[in-house]
């Protein structure tokens, strides 16, 4: 999907997570799913929240509070599991809700400041202000390691 | 008259014709003198020729053709067979399996194959000089012949003198069609398709990509091979609409005469050739009842795309969810309508399932077929006699199984003729024959095939497999000195460890057989060993018939359900928990005589704890190889038929889960290692 916009802007899935805004491509996205049960799997990491049966498939499944360090938060009506794909992994991702998908114009996209939160940096590509909005760009290669 | 429709065929068969001629040259190696087996090649490599030549790779063919000029020469008995002249041939049988591999891998076939050519050429040159300069003449003027106009290549000319002696006929089919047909090409179609019912095309001219795109005006040749007569297929093809004009004319190999006299002169002791218009009645009897045959044969089976097959097993596995989903519902509302219908699918679809698994299923042949050859290359390469006894090849077992179980098999029988077998002057000393046995034996037996390498040769030394084991650190004399033979004799296994004094690259590096028993135990299956020191060892391997749909026994730990493999589990207990002994750290139970370690499946998967503990563990018991473990569990639900998943390249290694599955409330069960489990 992102081929089809210019080249100067970039599609992307926003979502919640606490209090902030955080994306995508959203070429990555396979799919938005409400959440269903997760078997969890012994011996794995503890962001790995398990596995869920989607149409068939076993598919993993990372709580995105868990993997950022965030504290946990019981799962209610509006979490929803975001099914992302890199390379040839899929992969749920839990989030707090799933807002919109956006344009972005490309120049808006600024490196991350040096203090933005708890997260990380490893897996922030950087953050694009958007009239009031502030979207926290991921790379989900990153994030699924 | 696209290619492409046949490509697969061409490739099914081509593998086909080369084990043949795989396996008929072994024979022949046995019998040097039986003109029959040669004769069996020569069909074979004739017909591969054929159809590589028909299918344009030309490096394919002419590799053939070399060889088979050679086989010729044998047949002729210009030639005797030896080792020597076997080694070449079966070089290039390689290099004929090498190309089709590369055409089956969407290549071009090519190779540099002119080192065999030239060896090849050597041997026929060897002895008969003359049948070469034949064929550079052949090449120098391939179309003397006085009523052709069409040009044949080498290949071609060669493919149209063997039909001739098998007794077809040549036919030069002219078609010219009304100067106002609108679809030539289509009216090409189906003129093509009326003569392909009558023989094989070898040529059309123009070529048929330049009819297929219509460029050629009213008027085009179809070469034809065909036992037909010529007015046959002249009024069939004038069936055709739209067809002005056929004419049939015999093609005569003129030149070829001259070519099989002067051979004939140079080589007085071969055969006189048959003459090509005298043998059509004399061959066709020997053809008819072989052609019968093939036709039966043909009615019987079809090819079925692999793909096809896979895509209906995966659609077979979810109708199998939705069969374990309705089971629970119908068991849950209880009524004796839904329940009959239910239990009728479930019966209907048992049977489905069956069918759907034999299908999938291949004979171990499959795998087998290749090590005649490897043996009798390692048997040369280390101056041993072997011979290879195979029992059972028709064994079936799913694909799956067997694409994963050739490697192992070849590390095994590598393993007994390099390390088992010993040289015919060591067995003469010992007094056996000088000639080793290797037995490959496969067998159903339950849900299980099991796969035998039996050898008659040194057997395993015990005593140094002990010492080396100690040496390289991987048991201690505590282990050692409570071990069966049987246990000793599996530590050849262990990784790290090679019992050979010097080190080959036969076998002997020391991973190989550690990477057996991983291979086959991620199969799901078993490997034990048996051997007797002088008298020979058994290498025994345990599979399951298939990998995609197990049954398992599913079981309780607080609020998550596993399953257990029904393969590995011995039987279930409920045991009083008074009745577990500490064994030190380790908990044990008394099961029927034999002490058993406990396994609790909470702790191993740290399951969140909720429940009070109760006075009785429930227990299932359940084995790897001799020993046993164990699993305590909260409860039993009861045992079921499950669709093997994998949990993905995300969630690789998960530490005692081999799989899971989707259960009939559409809930994902993890499937238990007990393999893992049990040290």
């Amino acid at each position: 999907m992102s081929e089809i916009t210019a080249p100067s802007m970039i599609k992307v899935i926003a979502f919640q997570l606490m209090d902030k805004e955080y994306a995508f491509p959203v070429h990555q996205v396979q799919g938005i799913e409400k959440l269903i049960h997760i078997t969890r799997v012994p011996g794995t990491v503890p962001f790995i929240k398990g596995v869920i049966n989607l149409r068939g498939v076993v598919t993993p499944i990372i709580d995105l509070r868990k993997r950022f360090g965030l504290p946990e938060k019981e799962y209610d009506e509006q979490t929803r599991i975001i099914i992302a794909s890199s390379d040839d992994i899929e992969v749920g991702l839990v989030v707090d809700s799933a807002n919109d998908v956006l344009d972005i114009p490309k120049s808006i996209i600024e490196p991350q400041p040096d203090i933005v939160g708890a997260v990380e940096a490893e897996y922030i590509t950087g953050v694009a202000k958007l009239e009031k909005r502030l979207l926290i760009l991921l790379n989900l290669e990153r994030v699924f390691k | 008259m696209e290619v492409n429709q046949y490509l697969e065929v061409f490739i099914d068969e081509s593998k086909e014709h080369l084990q043949a001629i795989n396996e008929n040259l072994l024979l022949l190696e046995k019998n040097p003198e039986d003109l029959a087996i040669v004769n069996e090649i020569f069909r074979s490599a004739h017909t591969l020729k054929g159809m590589s030549a028909t299918m344009g790779y030309e490096d394919l063919a002419n590799l053939t053709h070399k060889m088979e000029n050679v086989l010729d020469a044998i047949r002729n008995h210009k030639l005797h067979v030896t080792a020597d002249i076997l080694d070449v041939v079966f070089a290039s049988i390689d290099d004929l399996e090498a190309m089709v591999q590369d055409i089956a891998a969407g290549g071009t076939g090519k190779r540099d194959v002119s080192d065999i050519v030239d060896k090849l050429l050597k041997i026929e040159n060897g002895e008969t000089v003359n049948s070469t300069a034949a064929f550079a003449q052949t090449e120098a003027s391939p179309s003397v012949s006085p009523s052709s106009t069409v040009k044949y290549d080498e290949f071609e000319y060669t493919v149209i003198q063997q039909s001739k002696e098998q007794g077809f006929n040549c036919l030069e089919v002219a078609v010219e069609l009304r100067a106002d047909c609108v679809l030539k090409a289509a009216r090409v179609f189906m003129v093509f398709e009326v003569l392909e019912k009558c023989g094989e095309v070898i040529k059309s001219t123009p070529s048929t990509e330049e009819l297929e795109s219509e460029q050629f005006d009213e008027r085009f040749v179809v070469t034809l091979i065909t036992q037909e007569p010529a007015e046959d297929i002249e009024s069939k093809v004038k069936k055709v609409s739209e067809v002005e004009r056929v004419t049939v004319t015999e093609f005569i190999a003129q030149p070829l005469k001259t070519e099989e006299a002067e051979r004939e002169v140079a080589a007085a002791a071969a055969p006189a050739p048959p003459m090509p218009t005298a043998i059509p009645e004399k061959t066709e009897k020997k053809e008819e009842p072989k052609q019968g045959k093939q036709q039966a044969v043909s009615n019987k089976t079809i090819r079925v795309n692999i793909e096809r097959l896979d895509i209906l097993m995966n659609l077979f596995e979810e109708l199998v969810i939705d069969r374990g989903r309705l089971e629970q519902i119908s068991g849950e509302l209880n009524n004796p309508e839904l329940n009959e219908t239910v239990e009728r699918m479930s019966r209907i679809s048992g049977d489905l399932q069956t069918i759907i698994l034999n299908m999938r299923m291949v004979p171990v042949e499959t795998v087998f077929n290749r090590f005649p050859r490897m043996v009798r290359q390692l048997a040369r390469d280390l101056n041993k006699k072997i011979n290879l006894e195979i029992i059972g090849a028709e064994t079936e077992l799913d694909r799956t199984v067997i694409d994963e179980i050739g490697d192992p098999l070849v590390h095994l029988i590598r393993n007994a003729i390099d390390h088992g077998i010993e040289t015919p002057e060591e067995r003469k000393a010992k007094g056996k024959s000088e000639e080793g046995t290797v037995k490959l034996k496969a067998y159903h037996s339950g849900n299980h095939v099991f796969i035998e390498i039996e050898d008659d040769g040194a057997g395993i030394n015990k005593e140094k497999v002990l010492h080396k084991a100690l040496a390289k650190g991987v048991v201690t004399e505590e282990q050692a000195a409570s071990m069966s033979d049987n246990q000793i004799y599996e530590l050849i296994l262990a990784s790290g460890f090679s019992t050979a004094d010097k080190i080959s690259d036969i076998s002997g590096r020391g991973v190989g057989l550690d990477v057996v028993k991983t291979t086959i135990e991620s199969l799901g299956g078993s490997i034990g060993i048996e051997a007797a020191e002088g008298a020979g060892s058994v290498f025994l391997i345990q599979l399951p018939l298939t990998l995609s749909i197990i049954s398992v026994m599913l079981v309780e730990v607080e609020k998550e359900k596993y399953a257990i493999p029904l393969s590995s589990i011995i039987e279930t207990a409920i045991v009083k928990k008074e009745d577990v002994l500490n064994a030190h750290t380790q908990q044990v139970i008394d099961f029927r005589g034999k002490i058993v370690p406990l396994v609790f499946l909470e702790r191993i998967f740290e399951v969140p704890k909720e429940t009070q503990e109760d006075d009785f563990y429930s227990i299932v018991i359940v084995r790897k190889g001799d020993k046993m473990a164990g699993l305590v569990v909260d409860s039993f639900i009861g045992q079921q038929e499950v669709v093997l998943k994998s949990l993905g390249n995300y969630l690789s290694n998960v530490f005692a889960i081999s799989g899971a599955t989707i259960l009939g409330d559409g809930q994902v069960a993890l499937i238990v290692d007990c393999n893992a489990l049990i040290k």
